[in-house]
């Protein structure tokens, strides 16, 4: 089909255009990160930086506690991703390919456990957890990152254990396999992509959280990176150059991370849905 | 964005699930000549810390803070351990308060708006991108990536820097462009303002989930169906509304629904942004009830106010949920 001149050029041009607008963000935070401070605060802004500095990342590396909240962040993360990719794996498992009664009131379950208001129900947790004196710990945190994702994962693993044909761990059951050697040589190595993008989801949960670890950990010990960044720019006032960097390097897993996993991710993620 | 990808199973769902369907009978057919060998009770065994999990740490926190919103619960109560009921008041004085009616129409106001946002301007770009050529298409695909993944906090500050009253880019293109008085403008200073910072945020990162699903809910509509269409002589309008739109309609209710959920309980992004301010002006319902619960130390009137959160949340939301239930229970 022809299109016009005008008809090939604004999809373009638009495109062009959104592309800066959604762009900008991330780049203003990166450029104004190692922009000398002198260019941060100019009457007209230095779009493109040419004297690169790292005295905004020194200045934010340095800052009191930030190795140990990395610290934090990382252990809490990769911790509960682990726990609920073990849990959703089980669970996932007996909804794909076993029969049972009560099955369908299971999967409900999840569906409606998925949509659960985190955001509204701290004030409920943070009592739970100041009962048990787990206050300021990085246990309930885990625990409770775990299972915001543990919906999500299990039914999207429990689409992929289904998209795996049934022969094939038939005829490795024939083989002399048990039922566990089925699952762990057969289906698991298959499930690659499910668990690819159950822990991009997994991880970027952990590491965003911010309204329960608010509540939970006063202490700057205990606390992960999201609370102390959202504290920072008022720790450090209206320098803005080193809250940039501190937020740089906050965003910078996440953002490798999606760039590298993205396509994987959300095509695991519908794949898991559309192939029967 | 920790819900953001959540939505991608669900959302894909109502075009695109039916593929799982054919697993079942085989399934059934499975379990009937099962060895005797195995328990009945292994799949059972293999939910339990599934469901475990989400009894204590999903289920207990719910009925907690139904319990606590019939509690008188402030400092003393709290550092006492004491427990003392006090029926309906908490209840009582927050719907008979100034506040609350006020923060419910801020938050669905604020919740509607961004929705509208999101979806009409993610419909468009998803449909852009189906259009464009494989470079271009890709090159934004990059940039809408960025914007989704960046994590809220980061992105909140970010924001706060681009919308600074001095040095702050914003501003200094607005007195370019000829509004002087934008200047030196405080955007923190004045309710109006403040959200539509807000807005501006949620809606640039939520759009890029709404357009690259859109997007590739396109490329799995037939090309025969564009053929027939044209065959029978329909323009590109008439071919937009009768193949593409029915095609998409359930992946846009769904979608939806899911950004209303999403938005409506959004908080780091509200609350990181001015904390509520100015002069708590700013606060939707989550943020409210952290405010009146953890801040001013009313746990009792938090808890009711969250119960109340929720309470709006699912009459908003009723009807998703019932499609979701009625269609789970169809291909279960």
């Amino acid at each position: 089909m022809k299109r016009s001149l005008f008809g090939r050029i604004w999809p373009n041009a638009t495109a062009a255009v959104l592309f800066v607008g959604f762009v900008f963000p991330v780049y203003w935070m990166f450029a104004t990160a190692f922009k000398p401070t002198g260019d941060i605060i100019a009457e007209n802004p230095v779009w493109f930086p040419t004297h690169l500095t790292f005295d905004h990342f020194d200045k934010a590396v340095h800052a009191d506690h930030f190795w140990t909240l990395v610290g934090n962040s990382v252990t809490v993360t990769l911790c509960s991703v682990l726990l609920s990719l073990v849990v959703a794996l089980l669970a996932s498992f007996a909804l794909a390919r076993m029969r049972f009664k009560g099955r369908r009131g299971f999967v409900v379950t999840f569906m409606l456990a998925q949509m659960a208001p985190w955001e509204v129900m701290i004030i409920a947790i943070y009592m739970i957890v100041r009962d048990g004196d787990m206050l300021n710990s990085l246990v309930p945190l885990t625990v409770f990152y775990a299972m915001m994702v543990l919906p999500l994962t299990v039914l999207t693993l429990r689409g992929y254990i289904a998209a795996v044909p049934k022969e094939l761990e038939e005829s490795a059951m024939v083989d002399g396999c048990t039922r566990f050697q089925a699952f762990r040589k057969v289906i698991f190595p298959l499930l690659a992509p499910g668990l690819m993008a159950t822990s991009l989801f997994g991880f970027i949960t952990a590491w965003n959280e911010f309204p329960l670890v608010l509540i939970l950990n006063k202490d700057i010990e205990k606390q992960t990176l999201p609370l102390w960044l959202s504290q920072f720019q008022t720790a450090f006032g209206d320098d803005w150059g080193a809250t940039m960097a501190a937020s740089s390097l906050f965003a910078l897993p996440i953002l490798i991370l999606f760039i590298f996993l993205q396509r994987k991710a959300v095509s695991g993620l519908t794949d898991g849905a559309v192939k029967g | 964005m920790s819900v953001q990808t959540e939505g991608t199973d669900t959302a894909g769902g109502p075009a695109v699930r039916k593929g799982r369907v054919p697993a079942p009978p085989r399934g059934a057919d499975r379990a009937s000549r099962s060895p005797a060998g195995r328990p009945a009770a292994a799949p059972y065994l293999l939910l339990l810390p599934a469901l475990a999990a989400t009894l204590v740490l999903l289920g207990w926190p719910l009925v907690k803070n139904g319990m606590l919103s019939f509690q008188n619960l402030n400092p003393r109560q709290l550092i006492q351990h004491l427990t003392e009921w006090n029926g309906f008041h908490n209840y009582q004085q927050v719907l008979t308060g100034p506040d609350f009616r006020k923060v419910v129409e801020r938050s669905v106001f604020l919740t509607a708006a961004n929705v509208v946002l999101i979806m009409v301007i993610g419909t468009l770009i998803g449909l852009l991108l189906a259009r464009l050529g494989k470079k271009t298409r890709l090159t934004l695909l990059v940039g809408l990536v960025l914007a989704w993944a960046m994590p809220y906090i980061a992105a909140t500050t970010v924001y706060q820097w681009l919308f600074a009253q001095r040095f702050g880019v914003v501003n200094w293109v607005l007195d370019k462009l000829g509004w002087h008085s934008m200047a030196d403008y405080n955007w923190m200073g004045g309710q109006f303002s403040t959200f539509s910072v807000i807005v501006l945020l949620i809606v640039w990162q939520s759009v890029p989930f709404v357009a690259i699903n859109l997007y590739a809910a396109t490329t799995t509509i037939p090309k025969e169906l564009y053929e027939a269409a044209a065959l029978d002589g329909a323009g590109a309008w008439r071919s937009f509304t009768s193949v593409t739109l029915p095609f998409l309609r359930p992946f846009l209710y769904s979608t939806t629904f899911l950004e209303v959920i999403w938005v409506f309980k959004a908080f780091p992004q509200v609350f990181a942004m001015n904390e509520g301010g100015p002069d708590r002006l700013t606060e939707t319902l989550p943020i409210y009830a952290y405010v009146e619960g953890v801040g001013n130390q009313h746990f009792g009137v938090g808890a009711a106010i969250s119960f109340l959160t929720i309470l709006v949340l699912l009459v908003i939301t009723s009807y998703y949920l019932r499609m979701v239930l009625k269609q789970e229970e169809d291909e279960l």
